[in-house]
């Protein structure tokens, strides 16, 4: 029977980095949008009762969806609840699928209407409107560079450019990565769940754009300005904070 | 030869829009050669990437097992194999 044998090592909580395992049967260079092939496959076996298309994508999106709907409710294990669901729903509703659009953004569609609706009956207050968020403005602190007037304008001051995190910087210590995941959790949310998508869950760019309903443009934003916030966290942990020549 | 002097400050607020190949062409361009004799923006590039790919092996909490198990089954319930 298809689905039945499980791979408990995976399923246990044992991290999986591969991108493709993370979602099978869905490329991470997709496309929402219509359904490409690749997708009407998996959409072709879930309806044809092939249970390891279905165990795949709901160990492969649960996580994300997890964190999408913590946003709305008040408590991890109310989210699960949403997840959970949201999953049921989709078993019932496989076979009316259109396929307007990709059926990870008809998944995460479903999640956010029952999220909601729990976050309205367990009262939560939705997040409002982010104000919080530091939107504009510089990433790296302006007197990092050279200022208006010198030749180079807006190079790196040679003693505050970024330096080397050294000759294992390509993978970070275990250290560091406690420091990014507390980094990440300070984050102001949008940018946090934006880059969480993104980098943590690895959802391509245009369906977090559906998911979150951001441009295209606003959603680059705010990933740069998430991405930039965690790599100077990084910075600091390895190398010291930056000290500025001159704070006015 | 590509267009006028980037300053490095600049190109550090362009570094995701141009991982995700959201910049015009001759922007692009002007930012390659940028870096292609900017030690400490390559540097930062590096950085960022590297920021990236650990995001992307953090632990990412899921539904517990028991979870999954009654989701199969009831995936199952409804649509029982067939056709393979």
């Amino acid at each position: 029977m298809p689905g039945a044998v499980l791979d408990r090592t995976i399923w246990a909580g044992v991290v999986v980095t591969e991108r493709s395992s993370r979602y099978p049967g869905v490329g991470m260079d997709v496309q929402s949008g219509p359904v490409e092939a690749g997708e009407q496959n998996l959409v072709d076996r879930l309806r044809a009762g092939d249970g390891a298309a279905f165990t795949g994508i709901v160990r492969g999106w649960s996580p994300a969806m997890i964190k999408v709907a913590r946003q709305y409710v008040a408590s991890h294990a109310s989210a699960e609840e949403a997840v959970q669901e949201t999953w049921l729903a989709v078993i019932k509703g496989i076979d009316r699928f259109q396929g307007r659009s990709s059926l990870r953004t008809w998944v995460f569609h479903i999640l956010a209407n029952i999220a909601r609706r729990q976050g309205t009956t367990e009262s939560r207050t939705l997040p409002t409107s982010p104000v919080d968020d530091a939107d504009s403005g510089p990433t790296v602190d302006p007197n990092r560079f050279r200022p208006v007037g010198d030749r180079w304008a807006g190079g790196w001051r040679a003693e505050a450019a970024p330096q080397s995190w050294g000759p294992e910087s390509a993978t970070l210590n275990a250290e560091a990565r406690v420091v990014l995941t507390a980094a990440l959790a300070e984050l102001p949310q949008r940018q946090r769940m934006v880059v969480e998508l993104r980098d943590v869950h690895g959802l391509p760019a245009d369906e977090v754009c559906g998911i979150l309903a951001l441009s295209p443009a606003n959603q680059r934003v705010l990933l740069h300005r998430a991405r930039a916030k965690l790599r100077e966290q990084l910075e600091t942990y390895y190398t010291g904070p930056n000290e500025p020549a001159v704070r006015p | 030869m590509t267009g006028d002097y980037l300053p490095c400050a600049h190109v550090v607020e362009l570094l995701t829009d141009y991982l995700e190949g959201a910049l015009d062409p001759a922007t692009t361009a002007r930012v390659d050669a940028h870096l292609f004799d900017c030690e400490p923006c390559t540097t930062y590039l590096a950085q960022l990437r590297t920021t990236i790919t650990e995001l992307g092996t953090l632990p990412e909490p899921t539904l517990p097992a028991d979870t999954v198990i009654a989701l199969e089954a009831a995936f199952r319930d409804l649509h029982p194999p067939h056709g393979h």
